[in-house]
């Protein structure tokens, strides 16, 4: 069975896993770990679109 | 002088060398989440256990490429590094001879990726338990 994802999506998955395990290990209470995921998360995307927006800017 | 000592016995008071705190990372490394469960974290545990688990059986699925440790060039070095941290997915996708990775699939390098990263993640989930065996966190 082979998958294809686009870029975006495979962005996605991995910040939406990477996000899960990084609140787990980083933080010691619930809130704390849900709210630290939910803010890796927004930082991996916004992340994806501030490069995709400097490399347009570089190749223009 | 008074404070060094006062914080080197918190700290050695902190990480007392128990069964639990070789056990937990050892069974955290060969199955993801496993070292939070046997300490009873048992929501953290499943969590880790399906984040890491899909992550690197989604990378199988987008074709990507296992690395061995066989030497090689240090990216190759790395990328087992990073693989061997999935513990019991490494071994089962090695005796299976998955991974070979497909040039013809421009994703398979996302799966490789994810593959490593995965493992990277555990590792991470390792010092976690570890962590929580030896007192240092809840």
């Amino acid at each position: 069975m082979t998958i294809t994802l686009n870029h975006f999506s495979a962005a996605l998955v991995f910040a939406f896993f990477a996000s899960i395990v990084f609140g787990i290990t980083h933080r010691d209470n619930t809130r704390e770990m849900v709210r630290y995921g939910l803010y890796c998360f927004a930082m991996f995307l916004g992340g994806v679109f501030v490069a995709g927006w400097a490399m347009w800017v570089l190749r223009r | 002088m008074a404070n060094t000592t006062t914080e080197k016995a918190k700290m050695a008071e902190a990480a007392p060398l128990t069964a639990m705190g070789v056990i937990a990372p050892a069974i955290g490394w060969l199955i993801p989440g496993a070292g939070h469960m046997i300490q009873k974290r048992w929501i953290r545990g499943a969590l880790l256990f399906i984040s890491i688990v899909t992550m690197f059986l989604l990378g199988l699925a987008m074709q990507g490429r296992i690395y061995r440790a066989n030497g090689g060039d240090i990216l190759e070095i790395l990328g087992f590094v990073g693989d061997v941290g999935a513990g019991a997915l490494y071994i089962l996708s090695v005796a299976q001879d998955w991974g070979q990775g497909a040039i013809a699939f421009a994703t398979a390098d996302y799966g490789t990726k994810f593959m490593i990263v995965a493992g990277l993640l555990n590792f991470i989930a390792v010092a976690d338990a570890y962590h929580i065996a030896i007192g240092k966190k809840k």
